[in-house]
């Protein structure tokens, strides 16, 4: 394989890992805090239309994004509300957010369906775009690209390095503990809740303005789930997570060229190249029951209230 | 001010009437969403609702749609009481439809119908319980989580059909066309009445609701769901075992699933093609919940989530109302359910406000936390 060859498909992995990396480190920061919310999938799908929808209107690929995040917040706000405050079930109410998004961003996406923005172009550096090889593999992304590992970092600081972030984790181990030395245990919660939403909304308003700058119902196609099973995969730590995003946006394109190298497997298997290998990771990390149990946040997914 | 105070004991008549009442606040949501796109409410309504079941034929569509519903939401409900999260439906059904359609194709110059249904809906049943039986076993061996690997294999198993009816089960006289060829009468579930397209299914998915009652309330297997679900560490005590009702879970969901999606190509449908389901699978979800986990509320909510359905294709058609409608109902139903239910283990109470010279007691009394 030439270096012509290889050079889109590693730029184009790094576009596709892109919205995981985004939509699994907001989750694992939910999840850190011990909330378990299944509704990644339709917060992206709310968060690609409203993205979407501002950005064809306002002819503004900032405020779209923007727009993809709030959205993404109010559907996480919406979930919050219910688990923490009115004390649902997490999967139930998950769940409910997962189908209630499909169904909200259908609805108002049905004017948008065969429209396209300008999307997202990838940055020019002076010098070193240029540089052979090294330039389109390193210098030419789109800024939203060089922002996540960006946020990477910053999470991985702020989880293990700053007061805020001890206290979302101990939130996550043991919100008794953390209520009884006197912390909200609710709005830090809520917070990391709302946070989750944001960076769902995030990658869903990636996929329609950068990946594919268009609408189509249900354009995530699992990948809100995706994002789900690679915090456990990432054994809920941030750097594990952008590995396994990266791995997956290599599955995802590997599968998209696969044809093109005159691999003569019918289309369809290889698209179930992402599901199968997502089946495969889980039993991989699961496999050895302490791997989990010692990671897991210990309290996630279970009520919690502080007068109960 | 208004004060959330535990009740003393869940509220039975509460339990009830959550699903009543999120149905309702449903409607007024929907009233206000029709008023919001513009169209005449009452109107709206009266098409969303009303037209469609004004006559034998829209009766019999009810039905027929409640079926698959009924069908999943049955095997789901069981699963979800043991704390089995089987969301995977609309993969089983997917397999359900292929593994029975297959039977079909295959003995396509068979014309008894006698033995060819009972035979396209035994590997029906059995394709969803393969499908399902995936989850169960990757849980069990490997203890992964059954929710991400179920939805995973829906993408799979839409992916298969999809490959199958694009190649080797194309209908060579069909143009092209991602179908397989149409199957013969005798493949095909009697209908129940002239005039309606309701068929056989509807009286098997009423037979498996009370079956799936006895299971659940009259049998043993039936209550060791029951304490899984309610109290996981007393059945573990009680020696009940997880991993067999994780399987027994996985088995009965993926086998009624797998029914419903043969049911749906060889009823409604006729012959395999791409989609087969307009999300039956997940809309199941929500029946399941909203039918209270109960066989009976299970048929019930089927039918009025089979309501929103054929609603939301009228309105599209006489009011030109986007069909994603039905979407939206669907997911602020469970919602509205979801925190109705709050009400079960809660009440409002109208609290005055303390005095001031009441306040220091509380402090004292909540200081050795």
């Amino acid at each position: 394989m030439s270096a012509e060859q290889l050079i889109p498909i590693l730029a184009s992995t790094v576009g596709a890992a892109t919205p995981l990396v985004y939509a699994s480190l907001g989750e694992l920061v939910v999840e850190r805090a011990g909330v378990l919310n299944l509704g990644v999938e339709g917060m992206m799908l709310v968060g690609a239309i409203a993205g979407f929808a501002v950005a064809s209107q306002t002819g503004s690929l900032t405020l779209g994004f923007a727009a993809g995040m709030l959205a993404g917040m109010a559907l996480s706000l919406l979930f919050a509300f219910l688990t923490l405050t009115l004390q649902t079930n997490q999967v139930a109410t998950g769940l409910a957010l997962t189908l209630f998004g499909v169904g909200l961003s259908a609805f108002a996406g049905r004017e948008f369906v065969g429209t396209v923005v300008n999307g997202l172009k990838g940055v020019s550096i002076p010098g070193l775009s240029d540089i052979p090889f090294l330039g389109p593999l390193l210098f030419r992304f789109d800024i939203l690209v060089y922002l996540s590992l960006a946020l990477f970092v910053a999470m991985q600081w702020f989880l293990n390095r700053t007061r805020a972030g001890l206290l979302v984790r101990a939130v996550g181990e043991s919100p008794q503990s953390a209520h009884s030395i006197g912390y909200p245990v609710i709005l830090i919660r809520y917070l990391a809740v709302l946070f989750g939403g944001a960076m769902s909304g995030l990658a869903g308003a990636y996929l329609s303005q950068a990946i594919t700058p268009m609408w189509v119902e249900g354009m995530t196609a699992g990948r809100g789930w995706i994002a789900l099973a690679l915090v456990v995969f990432a054994t809920w730590k941030p750097w594990r997570v952008v590995l396994g995003a990266y791995l997956f946006g290599g599955v995802t394109i590997l599968q998209l060229h696969a044809q093109g190298f005159g691999v003569s497997v019918p289309s369809e298997f290889l698209s179930m190249l992402p599901y199968v290998a997502t089946i495969v990771v889980l039993v991989i990390i699961c496999r050895d029951p302490k791997t989990i149990l010692l990671n897991q946040p210990v309290s996630l997914g279970q009520r919690y209230h502080p007068d109960a | 001010m208004l004060k959330l105070e535990p009740r003393a004991e869940p509220s039975r008549a509460m339990a009830y009437a959550s699903p009543l009442l999120a149905v309702v606040l449903t409607l007024v949501s929907g009233f206000l969403l029709f008023s919001l796109l513009g169209k005449d409410p009452v109107q709206a309504f009266t098409v969303f609702f009303l037209k469609p079941v004004s006559n034998a034929y829209g009766i019999g569509e009810l039905c027929l749609k409640a079926t698959p519903l009924t069908l999943c939401a049955l095997g789901l409900a069981l699963g979800y009481r043991a704390n089995v999260w089987n969301i995977g439906a609309e993969g089983q059904l997917t397999i359900g439809a292929i593994v029975g359609g297959g039977v079909a194709l295959w003995l396509h110059d068979f014309n008894n119908a006698w033995v060819l249904l009972p035979l396209m809906l035994v590997g029906g049943a059995l394709g969803g319980m393969a499908w399902a039986a995936i989850p169960a076993i990757l849980r069990n061996r490997f203890h992964t989580n059954e929710i991400l690997v179920s939805l995973m294999l829906v993408y799979v198993a839409k992916l298969l059909l999809s490959w199958l009816v694009h190649g080797p089960w194309r209908d060579p006289q069909g143009y092209n066309f991602p179908q397989s060829p149409m199957f013969h009468d005798a493949a095909m579930l009697p209908l129940l009445a002239e005039g309606i397209r309701t068929n056989i299914a509807f009286v098997i998915a009423l037979v498996l609701a009370a079956v799936s009652w006895v299971f659940a309330e009259k049998t043993f297997a039936g209550f060791r769901f029951k304490v899984a679900g309610l109290a996981p560490a007393a059945a573990s005590y009680a020696g009940f075992s997880e991993k067999r009702n994780v399987w027994l879970a996985l088995m009965i969901g993926g086998g009624a699933a797998g029914l419903a999606g043969i049911a749906e190509v060889a009823g409604p449908i006729g012959q395999l093609q791409p989609s087969i389901s307009p999300g039956y699978g997940f809309a199941a979800i929500i029946v399941a919940f909203v039918g209270r986990l109960h066989p009976i509320g299970v048929v019930l909510a089927a039918l009025l989530m089979s309501l929103l359905y054929i609603g939301g294709e009228t309105a599209q058609i006489q009011m030109a109302l986007p069909a994603a409608v039905t979407g939206v109902f669907q997911g602020m139903l469970l919602f509205y359910l979801l925190a109705a239910d709050l009400f079960i283990n809660f009440r409002l109470r109208w609290k005055p406000k303390p005095h001031a010279a009441t306040t220091p007691l509380t402090v004292v009394a909540k200081e050795p936390a």
